[in-house]
């Protein structure tokens, strides 16, 4: 029996002043999935992602969340019950860690002594000191920021999170270790998680499918190991940069104990 | 006696609880008004582009307008207004004084707070509102949580910058009839009083120092997330208004209250007035520096009780008639007229203040002039000076009409300075006041006008609707009519206008008094 998709795009559309970012698109994201957006800068990734919580509207065709018509749901409650990561952050700058975090249950109406609670079990959760809790966004590092970002995202127990190129702003070795603490939440919470990445390298390490957009349309998807069979030249052309620096990096670090 | 020791100064600070408190009143009511009306326009403005181009604009252009002329517009706009609702609704408001400097003033507070409340909106980092958006606030959630208070450090400057404008600007509602700190002004400057001059000027900018510290305190509480600062600030706020507003409102209102015109000799007789009221046991206060039709239509609406003013301004001015009958008749006719609007012309103080033409006694002598017909001869080689309304008058197109008068050149000038210039020679004639003591201090003499192209000034007393059968005001009043001889007038206009702790008006005034008496 098929159950419900979290996310499902059915011949999708939306176009900006006569440019399609969105042609088109049939999408079905499944339950506990980790699903990768890829696409250069205009493909229509960005656009792909905010149709899933009415940030934009479509034009034609039809979004489903959790097997409701996104266009029938209040975008603020739809809003509330989906995470939304933002590449910087985007941290309100004029409220602290706690504030932040707690900014969704809050709206929601939870009690003061269960949004302290939820925010501990959040710090905790993103491997970030309580000491933390009340400092201004300002004060704290880009990898810092980023994970009260993952847990604002998390505060109200959403179980899909949409992610905007997270990872993109930070330094090779805190990306590195934010990535696997993400894709360990995931899999822990059982989340349904949507990134969008222009890094294939990123998106082959982190998700289970890959989704590749080029003009609005959807080019490819699958597994890695199903994209690297496909004979789409676009698709080629993604993974040989991946492929061809692994090669030069094996030959340039050869493996431990190798003579 | 040195500056430090005038006792001026004392007599400054008898004034400045009135005078504070009102003009604190005044500014805090315009801004408050101000920001809750420009606060939703700016939030409504901020994603209109077309809203907002024209909302910037109408408040730009109000800025052009000078201080003084947008204040003084308000007054006949409400007048008309009151009008309006009196035959529509059934009830009339006071013109007068707070409610013209309150309109006026916030509207003069507008365009900092508007334009850096948008500024400051439009400002905010693009992905933040999409965070608002996609952490699930509604639209109104965004704009109080996250927008607003990001927004306060530029808004607050706005804010700050419109409280200095405004305390500013208020000292110019003198005229309009609201009490302000202005009134050491206007009265120091037509009495030269220097030292109320230079009170004024320091009162005001302290306030606004002060105000805007208080501000800045408020700001910088709520950007830091320091309640006792924003609290601190808020409580100084709340302790100046209230402190301003005890010694107004645990004072009984005064039972008469006296105008005067923008000019010394106004100031020297609305305090006469005044001094005869209180000598009467009735209490009186002085609604000073008013405009020439300020002043009578605030009379014609009660809110002044008595002024004084002059029979030839009224049959120009209200009357709008341009011919020159004899004093008798003018007065006759005058007098029925003011009658047709309840108002009662009540008597004549016995002096003229009318425009003449004025040069130095012995120049006129040398050249055998003894009226303006003998002048009209010489005109066409001298030059004349007028104060900045006088050759736009009737008076002046009559003058010339009459007695063929064209001179070489004409120049307007401060008329304090007027004087000084004909006495030097660096004009020949000037365009004077009868009244003005400095006509014999500069030893000059007034050109007779035997062709009565002038209509006579005579100083009248004028009473309001309501107190037109009021016996005892007028018993009050009645040992003034008559009694002040041209003399005596030009005296007490060239004390008032020295230098002294003697020029006060309220001194000045007592000299008169006592000249009166021994008559």
């Amino acid at each position: 029996m098929p159950t419900t998709p979290p996310i499902a795009y059915c011949d999708v559309s939306k176009s900006f002043a006569d440019l399609a970012a969105v042609d088109g698109v049939s999408l079905d994201v499944a339950a506990g999935e980790f699903l990768a957006v890829i696409g250069a800068s205009g493909s229509g990734k960005s656009t792909l992602l905010r149709l899933a919580n009415r940030l934009i509207e479509a034009d034609r065709g039809s979004v489903t969340v959790e097997g409701h018509d996104v266009r029938a749901l209040d975008p603020v409650v739809l809003r509330r019950r989906i995470g939304y990561v933002f590449q910087s952050g985007a941290l309100f700058p004029h409220m602290s860690v706690e504030g932040n975090i707690g900014v969704t249950p809050k709206l929601l109406g939870w009690p003061a002594a269960e949004i302290a609670t939820r925010v501990d079990e959040l710090l905790e959760l993103v491997r970030l000191d309580a000491s933390h809790r009340d400092r201004l966004p300002d004060e704290l590092s880009g990898g810092q920021r980023q994970r009260v970002g993952v847990a604002r995202a998390l505060a109200a127990k959403p179980r899909i999170v949409l992610m905007d190129e997270p990872f993109g702003a930070l330094d090779a070795l805190t990306r590195d270790a934010l990535r696997d603490d993400f894709r360990a939440l995931h899999n822990k919470l059982g989340l349904t998680t949507v990134m969008i990445t222009h890094d294939m390298a990123e998106a082959l390490l982190l998700a289970d499918r890959i989704a590749v957009m080029h003009t609005g349309r959807l080019k490819a998807l699958g597994t890695p190991a199903e994209l690297s069979k496909s004979d789409d030249a676009y698709v080629a052309e993604l993974l040989r940069t991946p492929r061809h620096e692994v090669e030069r990096l094996n030959a340039l670090l050869p493996p431990d104990g190798a003579a | 006696m040195s500056l430090l020791t005038d006792a001026r100064w004392g007599e400054a600070l008898t004034h400045l609880s009135d005078y504070l408190g009102s003009h604190v009143r005044v500014s805090v009511t315009a801004l408050a008004l101000g920001l809750i009306v420009s606060l939703p326009l700016a939030i409504a403005a901020r994603r209109r582009p077309l809203f907002r181009s024209v909302l910037l604009g109408l408040a730009s252009i109000v800025q052009t307008v000078p201080g003084l002329a947008l204040l003084a517009l308000f007054y006949p706009l409400l007048l008309l207004l009151s009008q309006l609702t009196l035959q529509a609704f059934g009830f009339e408001f006071s013109a007068f004084g707070f409610l013209p400097a309150v309109l006026a003033l916030a509207l003069y507070s507008m365009l900092p707070v508007l334009r850096n409340t948008i500024t400051a909106l439009n400002g905010i980092d693009p992905v933040l509102l999409e965070a608002a958006q996609s952490v699930g606030m509604t639209p109104l959630q965004s704009l109080f949580t996250v927008e607003l208070p990001l927004a306060l450090p530029v808004i607050m400057a706005g804010i700050r910058t419109s409280a200095v404008w405004v305390i500013g600007t208020a000292t110019l509602s003198t005229p309009i009839g609201q009490t302000s700190l202005g009134n050491y002004i206007f009265a120091g400057l037509q009495t030269q009083n220097w030292v109320f001059v230079l009170f004024g000027c320091v009162a005001a900018a302290v306030l606004a120092l002060a105000v805007d510290q208080l501000l800045a305190l408020i700001e910088n509480g709520l950007r830091n997330r320091k309640r006792l600062r924003a609290f601190l600030g808020g409580f100084g706020i709340a302790a100046l208004i209230l402190a301003t507003l005890a010694p107004t409102l645990s004072r009984s209102p005064s039972s008469y209250i006296v105008g005067a015109k923008t000019f010394a000799e106004q100031y020297v007789l609305s305090a006469l007035i005044a001094g005869r009221l209180r000598a009467a046991g009735f209490s009186a206060s002085s609604r000073e520096g008013l405009g020439s039709s300020v002043i009578f239509n605030a009379l014609a609406a009660d809110d002044i009780d008595v002024y004084v003013d002059y029979s030839g301004t009224l049959w120009l001015n209200q009357l709008h008639r341009t011919d020159a009958p004899p004093r008798e008749q003018l007065l006759g006719e005058l007098k029925n007229m003011l009658a047709k609007q309840n108002i009662t012309l009540f008597g004549e103080l016995g002096f003229e203040n009318a425009y003449a033409l004025v040069m130095p006694k012995q120049r006129a002598e040398a050249l055998g002039i003894h009226s303006i017909a003998d002048l009209a001869s010489h005109a066409a080689t001298m030059s004349i000076a007028g104060d900045y309304e006088f050759f736009s008058r009737p008076e002046w197109a009559a003058l010339k009409s009459a007695y063929g008068l064209s001179f070489r050149s004409q120049r307007t000038m401060q008329p304090d300075f007027m004087y000084a210039a004909v006495a030097s020679g660096e004009v020949d004639v000037i365009a004077g006041y009868t009244s003005d003591g400095l006509i014999a201090k500069y030893d000059l003499t007034v050109l007779d006008d035997p062709r009565h192209a002038i209509p006579p000034y005579d100083a009248i007393v004028l009473l309001a609707p309501k107190r037109a059968h009021d016996e005892a005001l007028q018993a009050a009043l009645k040992p003034l009519l008559s009694r002040i001889d041209i003399a005596d007038m030009r005296e007490a206009n060239l004390r008032a206008s020295g230098n002294g702790a003697a020029a006060s008006p309220d001194a000045v005034a007592r000299w008169l008094w006592e000249r009166i008496e021994r008559r």
